[in-house]
């Protein structure tokens, strides 16, 4: 039916048109957008999880280091780190395989404004197809993300487990408990409820950061927004149509709006059935009014 | 060439005085730290503005949400919820290309499909929504016993508004409001870089730090000084904020004065 569009009534043209192989590359990123945050957040809570636990460690380097990468949440744009980190992500993986294998190789990588390493070492290799670049693109973005809003997280857990009451912890060694012990049968169950918040603010915080994927070089929403609604005239197309952009735009717009508000209402529920029953303001709260 | 000549060519590079071509080779250190510094009057520009008019709007906006009127009540509410529920970046985006399409019919828009003007717009209406927040918040915490001290000593309509609720207001939402304006300064880094021409480039910091990334493909050199520019930038912020803060907070014994402190952030 979608064969001669110039031919059809408004409303199956504009059907047809969101229907074209390029509309359903935007859907699909979508699915890329979408991909990206459920992958992301784990990971992200795990570095961060990594993080707090070592600016806590009694190794002084270690609480150096993890005291060192909570830090650096503060201070500096963080889309300055996306734009760092997938450039330096990219050049340290490249650095280490050409150390790895080509330890004989007589240049120095960097020559000039230059940054060389041997044809094997590539990532990803030359020859490769084009979905491995893809994917490999996308993975340095997961990795920068994960980096990124794991520094967040870090700060959010590393608060979350000094607000566990010290008594908790005092008992724990009372009773014998190693300090490993103490840490993940006392402190690490009773801290979620004090992330909690935090973590569900780092989590609308992540979803407002998706549309920087753009800036890492994926080919997710920002960028099909950008190609589909630029103006088309009829040489080039069989849906010729003016600069809709703005009405891309407006798409997505729309689309992080709800969102986020879906996001809100179901932590929002998640809060309350975890409050349920603590000894907090809010458990207390929840007993008076039921 | 000297360090001193690269100053004085490139100092005001980002306005569009001195050097037009940008550096191409053999970029030295010199270079980088003085075309970066210069994006920074970009960055400057746009944050002192908006958190100047931002204030203004975001007192309304919190007012508004506080108010017995249900209209302004719900607009503000949705103005709020479109604010900080859509991400800047895509605000931007669709503020230029809502902008580009006006122009057709309004030629005096046009004024806004340059960066300095309407991304300055989208700031300004952006740190209203989150701040108009954080205020709101502080208007609800306002003590009772304060309202109520005030309407005993005969505190009516504005005086009452300007003298009691208003000060109490900035000063506890004070150490929330400077982490707010601390990352309003850090998301003018997002305005080259959606949608909005950098004309003849001239752009802002991280513009400069991602064009010498780019032609040294060397990312080492150029974003720690970046980070450098802003670290120092908010060290100036609180600064100046821990002033407003002191004297918002003069007639407080000492031990009860909220000290600021630099939260975890509010990215948007």
């Amino acid at each position: 039916m979608c064969t001669d569009p110039s031919q059809l009534d408004q409303f199956s043209w504009l059907a047809c048109y969101l229907t074209t192989p390029k509309h359903m590359a935007l859907y699909w990123s979508v699915g890329t957008v979408l991909s990206l945050l459920a992958i992301t957040a784990p990971a992200a809570l795990l570095f961060g999880f990594g993080g707090a636990t070592s600016a806590r460690s009694r190794i002084t380097p270690l609480r150096w280091f993890g005291k060192g990468y909570i830090a650096i949440v503060r201070g500096v744009p963080d889309i300055a780190f996306f734009l760092f980190f997938v450039i330096a992500l990219d050049q340290g993986f490249e650095w280490i395989r050409h150390q790895v294998k080509c330890p004989d190789w007589p240049d120095p990588i960097r020559q000039g404004n230059d940054f060389i390493v041997c044809a094997a070492a590539k990532m990803p290799l030359g020859t490769a197809p084009q979905w491995v670049h893809e994917t490999y693109g996308f993975f340095l973005a997961v990795l920068t993300f994960a980096i990124v809003f794991g520094a967040f997280a870090a700060n959010v857990l590393y608060g979350a487990m000094r607000s566990v009451p010290h008594a908790q912890l005092e008992t724990a060694a009372a009773y014998g408990m190693t300090p490993r012990q103490t840490f993940w049968r006392i402190l690490v169950p009773q801290m979620w409820v004090y992330a909690l918040p935090g973590l569900g603010n780092l989590w609308m915080v992540l979803i407002k950061a998706t549309p920087l994927l753009f800036l890492l070089g994926v080919e997710d929403i920002v960028y099909w927004a950008r190609e589909l609604g630029g103006a088309k005239t009829a040489r080039f197309t069989d849906y010729p149509h003016a600069d809709w952009r703005m009405w891309y735009f407006f798409g997505l717009l729309v689309f992080y709006l709800l969102f986020t508000r879906v996001s809100e209402v179901v932590l929002d529920r998640l809060m309350k059935r975890l409050t349920h029953g603590q000894a907090t303001v809010g458990g207390e709260a929840q007993r008076k009014a039921a | 060439m000297s360090c001193w000549e690269t100053l004085a060519d490139y100092g005001l590079r980002s306005l569009g005085y001195g050097e037009r071509l940008l550096p191409r080779d053999e970029l030295t250190i010199c270079q980088q730290v003085v075309l970066i510094g210069s994006g920074m009057l970009w960055n400057i520009y746009f944050g002192v503005l908006s958190v100047i008019v931002g204030f203004m709007l975001a007192t309304a906006v919190a007012l508004g949400k506080a108010s017995q009127s249900a209209l302004w009540r719900k607009l503000s509410e949705w103005f709020i919820f479109l604010f900080r529920g859509s991400p800047l970046f895509i605000q931007f985006f669709f503020a230029y290309f809502l902008f580009l399409s006006l122009k057709s019919s309004f030629p005096a828009a046009s004024v806004f499909t340059s960066a300095w003007s309407g991304a300055l717009v989208v700031l300004i209406l952006n740190t209203a929504a989150y701040s108009g927040e954080i205020f709101y918040g502080a208007l609800m915490s306002v003590p009772k016993g304060d309202i109520e001290a005030a309407d005993a000593y005969g505190f009516k309509g504005w005086s009452k508004f300007r003298k009691i609720t208003w000060p109490t207001m900035l000063r506890l939402a004070w150490p929330a409001y400077t982490n707010e304006a601390i990352f309003l300064f850090h998301a003018t880094t997002l305005v080259f870089f959606s949608g909005f021409p950098a004309r003849q480039q001239q752009g802002d910091a991280l513009y400069y730090a991602s064009y010498f990334a780019d032609k040294t493909f060397n990312p080492f050199i150029p974003y720690p000084i970046l980070a450098g520019y802003f670290i120092l930038l908010t060290l100036i912020i609180i600064t100046l904020f821990g002033i407003v803060n002191r004297r918002l907070n003069r007639h407080l014994p000492q031990n009860d004065r909220p000290r600021l402190k630099l939260k975890p952030r509010l990215l948007r």
